[in-house]
């Protein structure tokens, strides 16, 4: 469908997806009404600092909004904050909000991202309890990340080890309790979740796998401890859950969008409904690279898919199609990860973790699918090169220090 | 407060009133500087915020960390003065300074 002549566009939800959508489509030209509807009272923000250096108060928090509020009144873009959307009726393109008003589209973006699973046992519901997702989450958190005190943090992945690195570099003594046998275990291999969990353990943090959470106990309302299934307690002033999210996808469902653990969208981000678009973490996208779909939760692909649904509604020819990429600051380890490791059969390891400074690759039948590099740029910019290309290279290659990352990319390409 | 022009690969000049305290990339997202992509917000983790400093700026943008060398090294078209503009803060000391874009961040 073409949507070039749209005159009325909507974007649901104010995060990294729907900022940029906002921003593509000024950008590339788009001078019909443009209206933001977001459920958090706040400017569209940036997260990754909420986990890093926001959280451990190194950030101011106007540092963190993509534009200041005047951008938003020069380019005309109305703001609806604070307000959730009910409903979509795609019959009469509207979008219907929780008091009761509703916008017309001739276009909509739905990049209403995830939210925090929930915790399901007995005490979940204390106070100290909290998730981390949004900027009011660390507002109420970081008040409470007073030296000295217990923090338990359920679930070790990237929030989770994020928050255990800054609770220990504020004082706290951090507990990460973690279901599976190593942390990590979702999103990597055990070469790399070793090497997480024997850092966290020299910076102090208590880790615990194989960790079975009972409940967590409280008194007058506040949480006091975590109990195990083997009846230990351990002490908690506060608590944070980061145990997975969920796409925000019941909107696009109930209004009859394809959703399959995620909204269902083309390489242009468009939904089964040709006038509605869906971008960041609530959609569920071709991977070109991988020959298969899925949601991926990173910056990286809300941006993208963002440029993407402004440029299909724009007409213009689709953007670049990046390989996916992440990354993770935890004390002074930056991990930049390059593609998808899931399904690989070989792991090449190149540097020494000892030196906290080494990169593991990922191929499957030779061919390169995804690196974890830990303070290792060349290792990653390179191998996003290789992914794209589809290039087979040597694990002796790879590992072989003495050839550079760069030398490896040129004799690649050629 | 420092005077920031940013000029783009074609010449297009820009002028902006940059904050002490906030970094070069920052200014220029913040008022829709064409050619900084920035994607990563400015956590040095993807190389899209690739600038030229004026010569004569060069010894007050502060010394480039091992991080952000070996980012760079893999960017196009690097040259001596190349520099990635999240990792260079603004103080009164940079009044003045012209940075130039290059042609593609990719």
């Amino acid at each position: 469908m073409d949507l070039s002549d749209a005159k009325k566009i909507v974007i649901l939800g104010g995060g990294q997806a729907g900022a940029q959508a906002i921003q593509s489509l000024r950008m590339g030209g788009y001078e019909g009404e443009l209206t933001l509807i977001g459920d958090e009272p706040s400017l569209p923000y940036q997260r990754p600092p909420l986990s890093k250096a926001y959280m451990k108060g190194e950030f101011a928090e106007e540092r963190l909004f993509f534009k200041p509020a005047a951008w938003y009144e020069d380019n005309k873009v109305e703001l609806i904050l604070s307000t959730p959307a009910s409903r979509i009726d795609r019959k009469n393109q509207i979008v219907e909000m929780a008091h009761g008003a509703h916008v017309e589209y001739d276009a909509l973006v739905i990049a209403t991202g995830s939210r925090p699973r929930s915790l399901p046992l007995d005490g979940a519901d204390l106070e100290n309890v909290h998730d981390l997702r949004g900027l009011s989450d660390v507002e109420r958190i970081q008040p409470q990340m007073v030296e000295g005190r217990n923090m338990v943090i359920i679930g070790a992945g990237y929030i989770g080890l994020e928050a255990a690195a800054v609770a220990r570099q504020m004082g706290l003594s951090a507990t990460v309790l973690e279901m599976a046998p190593r942390v990590l275990a979702r999103v990597t291999s055990p070469v790399m979740s070793e090497f997480y969990e024997a850092e966290h353990r020299r910076q102090g943090v208590d880790i615990r796998t194989n960790a079975r959470l009972a409940r967590l106990e409280g008194k007058d309302g506040k949480v006091t401890a975590a109990i195990l299934e083997d009846g230990t307690s351990l002490p908690a002033d506060l608590v944070l859950v980061g145990i997975g999210i969920l796409p925000n996808e019941e909107l696009a469902n109930e209004a009859g969008i394809a959703c399959n653990n995620g909204i269902l969208v083309d390489r242009d981000a468009r939904t089964s409904d040709p006038r509605i678009f869906a971008a960041g973490d609530c959609a569920s996208r071709p991977l070109v690279h991988y020959g298969r779909s899925s949601r991926l939760e990173s910056v990286h692909n809300a941006i993208e898919q963002g440029k993407l649904a402004a440029a299909a509604i724009l007409g213009k020819p689709r953007p670049p199609e990046d390989c996916p990429w992440f990354w993770s600051d935890q004390y002074d380890l930056k991990l930049q990860i390059a593609g998808l490791s899931q399904g690989y059969d070989q792991i090449v390891v190149r540097g020494s973790p000892e030196d906290r400074k080494f990169a593991a690759f990922y191929l499957k039948n030779g061919t390169l699918i995804a690196v974890d590099a830990v303070n290792s740029a060349p290792e990653f910019l390179a191998s996003k090169k290789l992914i794209m290309m589809g290039a087979k290279v040597e694990p002796d290659t790879l590992s072989d220090t003495t050839v550079s990352m760069k030398d490896i990319a040129a004799a690649a390409a050629a | 407060m420092a005077k920031i022009t940013y000029i783009d690969h074609d010449g297009t000049e820009r002028v902006v009133e940059a904050k002490n305290g906030e970094t070069v990339m920052e200014a220029a997202v913040k008022n829709s500087i064409p050619g900084i992509d920035a994607d990563c917000g400015g956590a040095c983790a993807c190389a899209t915020c690739h600038v030229y400093v004026d010569q004569s700026f060069m010894d007050k943008v502060g010394e480039q960390q091992e991080m952000e060398k070996s980012m760079l090294d893999f960017a196009e078209n690097v040259q001596e003065n190349s520099r990635l503009s999240c990792q260079i803060t603004i103080s009164d000391e940079l009044d003045g300074m012209r940075v130039t874009t290059p042609e593609s961040q990719h």
